[in-house]
């Protein structure tokens, strides 16, 4: 299967549009996390729209969220890809509907449960490696990782064992907004930066990118070597978009009010025009 | 059982492709070495990283696979809890937690090894069965129900290795979901007990039958979750008194289940539990001994009943 034509000035409008929806959506039940959803947008934008092969649905490789919390952003495109449904999306974090906060297993296009940080690159070691090495397919596991999971034991028990177990199928992306709850991640582990040698002494190939430039991650990951796993950097900011929501870490859990819902709609249209 | 284990697992792949082994730095003896060189993509040693071991696991069952997950039960369980939470049970993926060496049977290795809880840790999380098979050929029937049958997570408590055979002439058939008789008696007593302690179960009947002239009823409740309610009340209703002897802590295991069962039943026979005490012993000796010091030990309990 071939990739699908990809044009990075389409994918701009879309995830403009996807911001909007996803405001929309959230703002419906004040829910929290958009800010998060925004930092990863285009990348799993360029994964859905631009990497998988096959037919939406029906798609040779799989993509799995690992941080849970920026659902949002895949709800917006399993919705503009016809695999969820308008309804679905309206019903967000209500009684009747069946989208939470964080993927659940079992809804169309979500391969697995997440949301609780550190459990996603032990799910995409496994599926990868069952997809290579067992069923000696060609399927490629997408996942996109926060920079938070990195603090996770967990993450690197399998990070150190991806290599070994030789899933050059694997193709993580690290949302790397620089925040967590509780602030700023170079605050929290200091030590911890410089992330990307860390990742290649453990045989990783490595790329590092502006992660809202949809160019930029494409040519990464279809320029990698592919002989190992592979970890795209996307140097990103929380809340991208929204001007008051950008690097703020409060936008983890808040939600606009509707003169800040309002102003954001507004800045969204004038960056998408 | 571990040998056992081993092969059983084994002589299944042979077949079913779907069978995967992980392992976290420990492996079954035995047909395990047979296993791992010719199905060697089907074996992952994970090494000391039981977080991994269960969240890969879950990947490749979500990829179709049957994986069984296999080290010391304190491991296989405690360490890992969130993944077998949330990976395993909570997506309700066909996935078996072996828990190898079980209750205090690593006796001198102190209480970092000691498995005392797992059956009240297990059998808490939704979605999860729990067997405990208490020797080899239940063990082995065990493990093929879960490499075949079994539509959602699995924890399995075994025992060690060297438990001798004690079901070749059971009075029932082994059904996962159904307690066991292996000895029916005349009514005085029951005993239900699970996992290894069967063989001290089978001590106290000898020595009730030799001080009472009585035959007790021996059952095995292998599965604990999802557990024979029905079967447990009949026991409790069709005999005089009924003990439950467990290798666990009080709370959280049979002998809380069966009592709550007796209560919301309102059975007026007898029922006293048998179990490990809710501590941490600090001592270094035998089995054996290690059980008389949490009063397990058969003597004791035929004096006490």
């Amino acid at each position: 299967m071939t990739l699908k034509a990809f044009d990075p000035l389409i994918a701009r409008k879309r995830c403009m549009s996807y911001r909007r929806r996803i405001l929309e959506i959230s703002q419906q039940v004040q829910a929290l996390h958009a800010a998060g959803a925004f930092s990863c947008l285009e990348m799993v934008d360029v994964i859905y729209n631009g990497l998988m092969r096959g037919a939406a649905g029906n798609s040779l490789d799989t993509f799995m969220m690992s941080k849970g919390h920026g659902c949002m952003a895949q709800y917006v495109i399993l919705e503009d890809l016809g695999i969820l449904s308008r309804r679905d999306l309206d019903l967000y974090c209500k009684p009747e509907g069946r989208l939470g906060c964080h993927p659940d297993y079992g809804v169309p296009g979500i391969e697995a449960s997440t949301g609780s940080l550190g459990h996603g690159m032990g799910l995409a070691t496994g599926m990868a490696y069952t997809e290579r090495h067992v069923n000696k397919g060609d399927g490629l596991i997408f996942t996109v990782l926060s920079d938070g999971e990195l603090q996770e034991g967990s993450t690197w028990e399998c990070m150190m064992m991806a290599a070994n177990l030789e899933v050059d199928n694997l193709i993580c992306f690290l949302d790397h907004n620089g925040m967590q709850s509780f602030g700023n991640t170079v605050e929290t582990h200091p030590r911890f930066y410089p992330i990307r040698e860390k990742l290649e002494a453990f045989n990783w190939e490595t790329a590092e990118v502006n992660g809202h430039d949809a160019a930029a991650i494409f040519d990464a990951v279809t320029r990698r070597k592919g002989d190992r796993p592979f970890m795209l950097i996307g140097n990103t900011v929380k809340g991208r978009g929204v001007s008051y929501m950008e690097g703020g870490a409060i936008w983890h859990y808040r939600s606009p009010n509707p003169e800040e819902y309002a102003q954001a709609l507004a800045e969204l249209t004038e960056i998408s025009s | 059982m571990r040998n056992k284990f081993a092969d059983a697992i084994y002589e299944i792949s042979k077949t079913n492709p779907r069978i995967c082994a992980l392992v976290a730095d420990i492996s079954p003896a035995g047909s395990m070495v047979k296993f791992r060189e010719e199905f060697p993509k089907r074996f992952i040693n994970c090494g000391v990283a039981e977080q991994a071991m269960i969240g890969i696991a879950a990947g490749m069952a979500l990829k179709g696979m049957r994986p069984f997950c296999y080290t010391i039960a304190t491991f296989s369980l405690y360490r890992p809890f969130e993944m077998v939470r949330d990976d395993l049970a909570y997506q309700n993926l066909p996935v078996t937690v072996i828990g190898m060496g079980a209750g205090v049977i690593y006796s001198t290795l102190g209480g970092t090894h000691h498995t005392m809880e797992d059956i009240a840790v297990a059998s808490a999380i939704p979605n999860m069965t729990v067997l405990a098979p208490c020797d080899p050929e239940e063990m082995r029937l065990a493990t093929t129900w879960c490499a075949t049958e079994s539509t959602g997570p699995v924890y399995m408590r075994l025992g060690k290795a060297g438990e001798p055979d004690l079901t070749s002439g059971a009075v029932d058939p082994f059904e996962v979901g159904k307690l066991r008789y292996i000895v029916r008696g005349e009514g005085d007593l029951c005993i239900l007990t699970y996992g290894i302690t069967m063989k001290m179960a089978f001590d106290v009947a000898d020595r009730v039958r030799a001080k009472t002239g009585k035959r007790p009823s021996i059952v095995s409740v292998h599965t604990i979750k999802p557990l024979d309610e029905a079967g447990v009340l009949a026991a409790l209703n069709a005999h005089a008194r009924t003990v439950v002897i467990e290798e666990h802590v009080p709370h959280g295991g049979l002998a809380s289940r069966v009592k709550e069962i007796a209560w919301d039943n309102g059975v007026t026979n007898s029922v006293k539990s048998v179990t490990l005490k809710d501590e941490f012993i600090h001592f270094y000796g035998s089995y054996e001994e290690l059980l008389a010091r949490h009063g397990l030990e058969a003597g004791a309990i035929t004096d006490n009943l």
